[in-house]
């Protein structure tokens, strides 16, 4: 450990100054009062241009993303790039679709996406499959975020888990503070630190290691010797499919997460949205940039530490930087976890309060009901995600992520598509989310990995011969899961009509749909005490 | 749309061009090739890296031209 202490000591000190941080962002953008869930889930739904790109790009790309991208493309090569595609295909595609998710949730006052349902649909039940669903999948992926920061601590020396749930004690006693404003804040110092440390890397660990040139041919020889059949720096014919289907399948799952829409849903105005969808792509560059960190650590030889491929990176920087930038390096992913972690932490909790609790425990909750349910459900679910980590092996919460994108993605046709047609029945809605979820659930299980003999849930590349083609291709599991649903909700759809079964009143209005600030009909978020219910 | 409020549908041919970037990154024949190499890089990596920019610009033109002018 005393080899590693400058690299304790710049990074303890940097983490310290971001949870000050966090707690004083309770005053940033004071509002009058903070018990409403707009005000401490939503920022108060003010979020200008730059807020928004540090905010919801420190969502999406997250710490553990970062350690785990290059660790894939170390182990198997090109397949680990579908990042890249993901992240790009992912912002027109969503372009049109949150602009009028934005409006419709402004004008209703929807704080998730189950609200959106609840409303469309007049079914409390199908919101309160969406709302699981979006609970389910957002847990794992915050104990991820802890896999990303226990990497850099056993890369510092530091073992044992008390270090993080210190860490997460703080991030949950801000959080619980200042809410949506404390990740808001912290993400401006979080992503400058990336920003820094990965244009140092590009540049100095090449020259180092001699140019790109020999890097990539390094790559190239360890896969050339590895029996792995899938591994390359290039796709090959049976993993092609994979590729495109998985980087298609997260683009569409990535929006549908609950802690993506909250950063979408605190911005100021559709055209904030829209210059978002042509800025963040920078992260993507980033992203495409650090992915490349994993060949780097080939070419210089790094050796992960133990069987945890996900300290790759932070070995590699230890071997290449001096100690103190090193620190700075550990810090951005350290930090770089916090961010997302308490944005998703907000999102499962406001899914709680708003389509459980309100719901089904506590009617008639007011705004500070709301609100107080929300902070003390955040602290909560932080709790559940240390335990994820403290009794679940780690590998389990990677497989539960893996899950995670496959469930995510069932709730597309009420979510997304909901956006735009009213065409489906409720009752096909649920009859294909139950569809598409067991489909997912069934394919997940059978897909093997005999490398290294784990049978059940090894992957998301579902191999097409099981299905009885004549192929070696592999397909992504949550594209086949989401056709299933799709095809069921179809169906349950037509014959839901044809029975004539009650379908649920839908209290939104087309006009609804292209809202944007200043318009009369979006409520005045003034939520001070007494004021008028907006909603 | 003619309502009181001012609200009009977001319709507009330019929202076509939001197509390009999400089909082209998804056809790895484009990209699935060693040579040419620039810096160094193969062209697997240097050209989808390449529609980062596409995705920009596309995304860029459409936001320019269909923003409502406040």
């Amino acid at each position: 450990m005393e080899q590693h202490l400058t690299e304790i000591i710049v990074f303890t000190v940097l983490f310290l100054v971001v949870s000050g941080m966090g707690f004083v962002a309770a005053r940033w953008r004071r509002p009058q009062d903070l018990a409403s869930l707009d005000e401490w889930g939503l920022g108060g739904r003010s979020f200008g241009s730059w807020i928004t790109w540090f905010l919801v790009g420190g969502d999406l790309y997250t710490a553990y993303t970062f350690v785990a991208v290059p660790a894939l493309l170390w182990s198997a090569g090109a397949m680990g790039f579908f990042a890249v595609p993901y992240t790009i295909v992912i912002y027109p595609m969503v372009f049109l679709v949150l602009i009028r998710l934005w409006s419709v949730s402004h004008i209703h006052g929807f704080v998730t996406p189950a609200d959106f349902v609840r409303a469309r649909f007049g079914s409390p039940t199908l919101a309160l499959l969406v709302a699981i669903t979006g609970i389910v999948a957002t847990m794992p992926y915050i104990a991820l975020q802890l896999v990303g920061i226990e990497a850099v601590l056993k890369s510092m020396g530091v073992t044992g888990h008390l270090p993080i749930i210190i860490a997460f004690a703080i991030l949950a006693a801000y959080t619980y503070q200042s809410g949506l404003r404390a990740p808001a804040l912290i993400a401006f110092v979080k992503d400058t630190l990336i920003y820094i440390v990965i244009l140092v890397a590009i540049i100095v660990i090449p020259i180092k290691l001699g140019g790109w040139d020999l890097i990539f041919d390094k790559a190239q020889e360890k896969f050339a010797a590895s029996p792995a059949p899938g591994d390359g720096i290039l796709l090959n014919a049976n993993n092609q499919l994979q590729y495109v289907t998985l980087a298609f399948g997260s683009a569409l799952a990535l929006f549908l997460y609950p802690h993506s829409i909250t950063g979408v849903l605190a911005s100021r105005n559709r055209d904030v949205i829209k210059r978002n969808m042509s800025a963040l792509p920078a992260y993507s560059l980033l992203l495409g940039l650090i992915a490349l960190l994993g060949y780097m650590a080939i070419a210089a030889g790094t050796t992960p530490i133990g069987k945890d491929n996900n300290t790759i990176v932070p070995r590699l920087f230890d071997q290449m930087f001096p100690d103190w930038f090193t620190g700075v390096a550990y810090a951005a992913v350290g930090i770089g976890a916090l961010v997302p972690a308490a944005i998703m932490s907000i999102a499962a909790a406001n899914l709680f309060t708003r389509n459980i609790y309100k719901e089904y425990i506590n009617r008639d909750a007011g705004d500070a009901d709301e609100a107080r349910v929300s902070k003390l459900t955040s602290l909560l679910v932080k709790v559940g995600a240390v335990a994820c980590i403290l009794f679940l092996d780690t590998g389990f919460s990677i497989d539960l992520q893996l899950i995670g994108g496959v469930i995510i993605l069932q709730t597309l046709p009420s979510v997304a598509l909901g956006l735009y047609t009213r065409w489906f029945h409720r009752g096909g809605l649920i009859a294909g989310w139950i569809a598409g979820m067991s489909a997912g659930m069934l394919l997940l299980y059978n897909i093997g990995n005999p490398a290294t003999g784990k049978l059940h849930f090894a992957g998301s590349a579902f191999p097409l011969e099981k299905l009885g083609l004549d192929t070696k291709m592999t397909i992504y599991a949550g594209i086949l899961a989401l056709a299933v649903n799709l095809v069921v909700a179809a169906l349950g759809t037509v014959v839901a009509r044809a029975m004539n079964a009650a379908d649920g009143e839908d209290t939104t209005h087309p006009d609804h749909y292209f809202a944007d600030e200043g318009d009369p009909r979006i409520k005045d978020l003034d939520f001070s005490p007494g004021a008028p219910k907006a909603h | 749309m003619t309502t009181p409020n001012g609200d009009r549908s977001d319709r507009s041919p330019w929202n076509w061009l939001l197509v390009v970037p999400i089909v082209l990154p998804l056809l790895p024949f484009l990209f699935n090739s060693d040579e040419p190499r620039l810096f160094g890089f193969p062209m697997f990596y240097w050209l989808q890296l390449a529609f980062i920019a596409v995705g920009v610009t596309c995304t860029t033109i459409v936001y320019q031209m269909t923003k409502r002018g406040r």
